[in-house]
């Protein structure tokens, strides 16, 4: 058992609240690996090449035992914005910009920190070594990752007497046969590209210097809450095509940590000091007396 | 009905039933206005329960993709956690700084917190979408040490364990248990040592809780001190509740008391509004200080900014005076009312963090207002921990004196 683990049983044996977060490891955020060791593998989109076609929809439901949206490649479903669903883990939406329609695809970015994930207090939601973030039965139904999510990707049964959280899992299970996600299979126009993502970024940004007059200078994703997998390149300035670009740079997990790194203080020194001053009382009390 | 009950002890298990039995009898009047409105209310909420059980959340409340926690996560935990702070504030008065002033109204205050507790954090069984997984983070199937909701369910039920011990000496005593109580007694101290230590984490982590939700409240609301102003506002907000509650009880479990007890409880109430006065203006000061450095001045000709100001001048700042001035004057009236006042802006505030200026950007049709079955099973809820508060108080000596042989030591 190496320290990290001894300290973190510890800390789970004794005062089970403590708040040992102090011992949980986190990704380096600039790199983009894990505690594994291991880089995390995104997909890159390139909103210019979409065509709206939505075979990854179709894929998507097929790989996950969905029932097949009948709509496929009806112009008529991109009348509104969608959203993703209990039974839809990925959209597509059409939006109308300066440089005409833009196809956008949307689905869980699987954060390198996720909120989703730092709010679990069952470890239901995870960040698994390659990247994925993925949904486990475990789960309570407390519905905090949905609070936690900047992103509102996580989606809950209602209508369920054992409801389940439904999201995008980035195909974890055909990760680790070797295969690539379904969406990234299906796509014909080559909207979407699967690899390691420090490889992605490095592709992103030589389109963008390539193509410069094409592309936005931004690639959403590279730093926005920290970093995600999933990262995108536009035509027009991404909040005109549905992102919420108010999100900051900063890891969501990051926003509770002062809290928790405050629990241990409070949980050491608050029983020395209510201790030490109903000492105090009593011999007052005893001097009185 | 006695106040004084015959004295009895319980020497072997045989009594032990038809003491009980004798006990589970209703006390008092069955048909009370009280009685008629709660019995089906609270039958109504039973129903609607089991219903939820079987066919899902969305069967019988309004929540969404969009507004994942509603009225019961709002009001039900983190409102009445909040009411529940008074056991810890008071636990610290007469048990640490060793106030006996105070003595006469702790018991009543431990046991509705502990009440509390069981009933409203209790009803997130059923907000919880796979309650039959509760357990998960204490037995183990995966700890989450990294979230805050890790921490705030151990300290639900580390708190409910220690609040338990602190009334416990009670129970002892309704039972004739002389050795038990000797026992349970001598761990008072230390449970409340505990108990207010895990209040301090748990209060203001009810609020940490919202600290992810950066983006989703509206700026006037979202700072990064969210777990000190819930922890200082816990303060006042149990003090409310005791004040309120200690008033009503005053007058419904008038033969509960004795005179000298009667006599102290103007005194009381006068201090507890002066506790008050104090914890709301510093709560006030802080809040001012975070909305200088927050300089959200322009959100305050807007409608949110109105709201804003609503709950921390109407409900925060004019309270305060009023306690104040109650205090001065010895004037209970006024104290009562800012009671009242405080409690309506624990609520507003609790429920702005959880419901309203939670997606502030989602206009009315679209935003969530809890449905009437939701407002109903919460009052089912309310009236259950009325129910068994009355229960315990018409048996156990919570308001009224200790039997003497426990006294005696």
């Amino acid at each position: 058992m190496d320290r990290r683990k001894f300290l973190k049983s510890l800390g789970t044996g004794m005062l089970g609240a403590a708040g040992t977060a102090l011992t949980a490891g986190r990704p380096r955020a600039a790199e983009m690996v894990g505690n594994s060791g291991k880089e995390f593998k995104g997909v890159l989109v390139d909103t210019t090449r979409c065509i709206g076609c939505q075979s990854c929809e179709e894929a998507c439901a097929v790989a996950h035992d969905l029932p097949v949206p009948d709509d496929i490649g009806d112009e008529s479903v991109f009348g509104q914005q969608r959203d993703t669903s209990t039974t839809q883990l990925t959209v597509v939406n059409r939006y109308e910009t300066e440089k005409g329609e833009i196809f956008v695809k949307k689905q869980c970015m699987h954060c390198a920190q996720p909120g989703c994930v730092a709010a679990c207090l069952v470890k239901a939601m995870q960040k698994r070594v390659d990247g994925p973030v993925t949904w486990n039965a475990n789960c309570m139904g407390c519905r905090y990752c949905m609070v936690s999510c900047p992103f509102d990707i996580p989606k809950f049964e209602y209508n369920s007497w054992n409801p389940k959280i439904v999201k995008c899992d980035l195909c974890w299970e055909r990760l680790q046969e070797g295969e690539i996600p379904a969406c990234v299979e299906a796509c014909p126009t080559e909207t979407l590209l699967f690899g390691k993502r420090r490889d992605l970024v490095e592709e992103a940004r030589s389109r963008i210097y390539r193509e410069p007059a094409k592309y936005v200078n931004h690639i959403y994703g590279e730093y926005d809450v920290g970093g995600t997998s999933w990262i995108y390149l536009s035509a027009v300035p991404f909040e005109q095509i549905g992102f919420k670009t108010d999100l900051g740079t900063v890891a969501y997990p990051e926003y509770s940590t002062g809290f928790l790194y405050s629990v241990p203080i409070v949980l050491i020194l608050w029983p020395a000091f209510l201790m030490g001053l109903s000492y105090l009382t009593r011999r007052e009390e005893e001097k009185e007396e | 009905m006695s106040a004084q009950a015959t004295p009895h002890e319980i020497k072997s298990l045989r009594d032990v039933i038809p003491f009980l039995r004798n006990e589970l009898k209703p006390k008092g009047k069955i048909l009370t206005p009280f009685n008629i409105i709660s019995v089906p209310v609270m039958l109504l909420g039973a129903v609607l329960i089991a219903y939820r059980m079987v066919m899902g959340l969305g069967s019988i409340t309004n929540l969404s993709q969009e507004f994942p926690w509603g009225m019961w996560i709002g009001f039900d935990v983190m409102t009445g956690v909040a009411f529940a702070g008074g056991a810890y504030v008071l636990t610290f008065v007469v048990y640490i700084l060793r106030i006996e002033k105070y003595h006469p109204i702790i018991r009543a205050t431990v046991l509705n917190g502990f009440l509390a507790y069981v009933f409203y954090a209790g009803a997130l069984v059923i907000d919880l979408g796979r309650p039959w997984h509760i357990f998960n983070p204490v037995i183990g199937n995966k700890f989450g040490l990294s979230s805050v909701l890790f921490l705030v369910a151990w300290h639900f039920l580390l708190y409910m364990t220690a609040e338990f011990i602190e009334i416990s000496p009670a129970f002892a005593e309704w039972l004739g248990w002389k050795r038990v109580r000797k026992i349970l007694s001598s761990m008072t101290l230390g449970a409340v040592v505990f108990g207010i230590t895990l209040s301090t984490l748990h209060q203001s982590g009810l609020g940490a809780l919202f600290m992810m939700a950066k983006g989703k409240i509206h700026p006037l609301w979202y700072t990064q001190f969210i777990p000190i102003l819930f922890f200082v506002s816990s303060i006042f907000a149990g003090l409310s509740l005791v004040i309120f509650e200690g008033s009503i009880s005053h007058k419904v479990f008038s033969d509960q008391l004795n005179d000298e007890h009667r006599a102290s409880h103007h005194d009381i109430l006068i201090g507890l509004a002066k506790g008050c006065a104090g914890a709301m203006f510093a709560y006030f000061f802080l809040k001012v200080l975070i909305f200088m450095h927050g300089r959200h001045w322009e959100y305050l000709h807007t409608g949110w900014g109105l709201w804003y100001l609503v709950e921390i001048i109407g409900l925060v700042l004019i309270p305060c005076y009023l306690f104040l001035r109650g205090a001065m004057y010895k004037n209970l009236t006024a104290i009562r009312i800012a009671a009242i006042m405080t409690m309506v802006g624990i609520i507003v505030n609790r429920l702005n963090y959880s419901v309203i200026a939670f997606k502030w950007y989602i206009p009315l049709p679209a935003h969530y207002v809890p449905h009437w079955m939701e407002i109903v099973t919460t009052l089912a809820i309310v009236f259950a921990e009325i129910w068994v508060f009355r229960w315990i108080v018409n048996r156990m000596p919570i308001l009224r004196k200790p039997p003497a042989w426990a006294t005696e030591e």
